[in-house]
């Protein structure tokens, strides 16, 4: 069977320097030896960066994939600056949001949501605030964000547009070899 | 080309261009009839389609605002997109897998077949299968359905080839990659299958049958089919005798336009259909235009549906090559032993990645979510399709406070499933997992339906005015010369994929319409 080569192809070098055309603090970060870990949310201009991390976390949180690195999550979850940006109400939903979870998280574990360790307490927290607006919006968003980003597709497996390489008439429609003998 | 006056009241005008409407035009083309067919959407051609689900969605869906209630899961998770439907030149035969099957003699007759069941509205329909089967026969060989004159069936793919195998396990007899309305040989001017995937994207190579590419050029050929497309209508007008007199529509650019008519024939699916007719309300039909029954609307049919995926201990990729080439007809038969009356087909059905994300479970998240989705590229899937039965309650109504941009108030969609419905989805999720655990799923998904794709009933054939809205030719039982050429004139849905039936019925119809316009009765 042709299999798909699901290594990484986001490569990190390609990913900060594409990032730096409008974000200098990411290239800051890089001549500086830094992680992106911090210097992305730093560029945020209408959320804070502490936000910014914790909606890192939560969608990992929601939709976790252990073999896909932040790069792909923050993706998902940077156009939330540009939108709280552009609109008063999604900026209060998304404040109003995280200050709730971080209560939440606070009250139960004296720290803010992000620092809490454990993935199952993370996730206790957020089903506490699953019927919220919220929730649903970054939840809803994140379908699309994270699972219709192409980055992401070759390391779920999935090879995409193939009309382009004349379909897959010569490219394993019918190659499976495992199947029990009928 | 043909270019028809708007003042030209001799012209057939046809709202909509997909497997009804655009086999009617080119069908009544062929014969010299003139017509004009008013699309809603753009014309959009193969080479710009686009294989990618969500680009593809924003180019082709009906997107326009619709609203839903009921308790069917489809109103939580997709509240203003009760269908997933084409708004474009071809309507959704741009969008169809492509599965061609007929009805079995009972599907045409069930209040006869299955008796009197609480709670659904059953009736039979005023044709037989003895009477459509030239139909068939020549919508088979229009689209060029594989199994069907001497069409070789398609090559099974990896998707087919896991459910075969169960299947066989499993002691199913009648199982083989479909009758499909797509090309395994060249034919007709069009190339065979490239098994390139997304043909719910819009065949980029023309090797499946699409009013698109196959109908609409023909009649335009003719010199006597116009198409318009962008021009959607808002309401069917009539004069004091009672017969339409033509349509006023919006066009590509939002002017009003009023098109003269000597027949109309309504193909905007199954939703739009009855709400332009409730829409055309006036003094003399205050109820809508065919609604003396008061039937318009109701007994709105979307198919008992739902999917199983199951993930393997190795690769499928079932996305690769041709949607839905892949079936198992055992389940389909009238069998009530099994605790519900009608049957069910299953057929091979994939998604891509985004499509996977949101419709395996809408709303799911959390570790029990992604691990299924990391099981993606090991992952086989069908789709099961059955019979749902009619209710008078499931209904497209016209929503009491939201409107479109020309006005007119959007359609809304009730529909709540029939216990037999429950009874043959559970069956359905039960047989479909084993044939995957048959040979070696690691786990299961059953997956609940999505935003409908097959709309039908909403305007039924009666033999009896009272009980439906249209008579065996989809000429309304009120209005002469006011047609429904769609699946809103299924008066029950059978098992099976509908479009081959709608197919047929528009051949049907365009006899009908042709002989009654040359004896002037319309």
């Amino acid at each position: 069977m042709r299999e798909i080569d699901r290594r990484s192809k986001y490569d990190r070098r390609v990913f900060l320097k594409g990032a730096a055309v409008t974000a200098p603090a990411v290239a800051i970060a890089t001549s500086t030896g830094l992680g992106i870990t911090d210097a992305w949310a730093d560029e945020a201009g209408t959320l804070t960066p502490a936000t910014m991390k914790t909606l890192l976390k939560v969608a990992r949180d929601i939709y976790p994939h252990d073999f896909l690195g932040d790069s792909y999550y923050i993706t998902a979850v940077k156009p939330w600056d540009d939108k709280a940006a552009k609109d008063p109400a999604v900026k209060s939903l998304i404040n109003d949001g995280v200050a709730r979870l971080d209560q939440e998280a606070n009250e139960r574990h004296k720290m803010p949501y992000a620092q809490v360790a454990w993935e199952n307490d993370r996730v206790a927290l957020l089903q506490r605030i699953e019927e919220s607006a919220f929730f649903q919006k970054i939840r809803g968003d994140l379908i699309a964000s994270l699972y219709n980003n192409k980055e992401v597709w070759p390391r779920f497996g999935y090879e995409g547009s193939s009309a382009e390489h004349g379909g897959y008439i010569k490219r394993g429609f019918a190659d499976i070899d495992w199947l029990p003998k009928a | 080309m043909a270019k028809f006056d708007l003042n030209d009241s001799g012209v057939v005008v046809i709202v909509g261009s997909g497997a009804g409407g655009g086999t009617l035009g080119n069908e009544l083309a062929q014969k010299g009839i003139k017509v004009v067919i008013l699309e809603a959407g753009p014309r959009i051609e193969n080479q710009d389609f686009i294989n990618d689900e969500w680009d593809s969605f924003g180019q082709l869906a009906w997107s326009d605002m619709r609203t839903t209630s009921g308790s069917w899961r489809v109103h939580k998770d997709f509240p203003n997109i009760p269908a997933w439907i084409v708004k474009a030149v071809g309507g959704s035969t741009v969008h169809w897998a492509g599965a061609s099957l007929r009805f079995d003699e009972h599907e045409f007759k069930i209040k006869s077949a299955y008796g009197n069941i609480p709670g659904a509205n059953l009736l039979d329909w005023p044709i037989t299968l003895a009477e459509m089967e030239p139909y068939y026969a020549k919508a088979e060989n229009k689209m060029g359905v594989t199994r069907t004159n001497g069409i070789p069936g398609l090559p099974g793919n990896n998707n087919f080839k896991v459910l075969e195998a169960g299947a066989k396990k499993l002691g199913y007899k009648e199982v083989h990659t479909g009758r499909m309305a797509i090309n395994s040989e060249p034919r007709d001017g069009r190339g065979s299958c490239q098994q390139i995937g997304f043909c719910f994207q819009g065949c980029k190579s023309g090797a499946k049958w699409s009013t698109l590419y196959t109908e609409i050029p023909k009649g335009e050929a003719t010199g006597n089919l116009e198409v318009r497309p962008g021009s959607m209508v808002i309401k069917i007008e009539h004069d004091q005798s009672g017969k339409v007199t033509g349509v006023v529509y919006a066009d590509e650019t939002g002017a009003m336009q009023r098109q003269k008519a000597r027949v109309v024939a309504v193909a905007g699916n199954s939703i739009e259909s009855p709400r332009l007719l409730l829409n055309s309300a006036s003094s003399m039909f205050p109820d809508g235009l065919a609604n003396s029954s008061g039937q318009v609307g109701r007994n709105y049919l979307r198919h008992m549906t739902g999917s199983v995926y199951a993930t393997f201990e190795k690769s499928v990729h079932m996305y690769r090559g041709t949607t839905m080439a892949g079936i198992i007809r055992d389940e389909a038969k009238n069998d009530p032993k099994r605790g519900f009356v009608g049957g069910y087909e299953m057929e091979t059905l994939s998604l891509g990645l985004p499509f996977m994300a949101a419709f395996l479970n809408p709303g799911a998240w959390g570790r029990s979510f992604t691990s299924a989705m990391e099981g993606y590229p090991r992952m086989a899937g069908m789709w099961l399709v059955g019979e749902d039965l009619p209710q008078e309650t499931n209904r497209v109504t016209l929503d009491p406070n939201i409107k479109d941009k020309f006005g007119m108030p959007v359609a809304s969609v009730h529909f709540d499933d029939h216990p037999n419905d429950v009874a043959m989805r559970d069956h359905a999720y039960k047989q479909g997992a084993a044939v995957y655990e048959a040979v070696g799923a690691t786990v299961t998904y059953p997956t609940p339906p999505y935003p409908s794709t097959h709309n039908m009933g909403t305007n039924r054939m009666s033999e009896k005015p009272r009980d439906g809205v249209v008579n065996k030719f989809g000429q309304s039982h009120d209005i002469k010369n006011l047609f429904v050429s769609d699946g809103s004139q299924f008066t029950s849905g059978a098992a099976c994929n509908p479009t081959l039936t709608i197919v047929s019925l528009a051949i049907r119809q365009a006899d009908t319409i042709a002989g009654a316009m040359q004896r002037k009765e319309i």
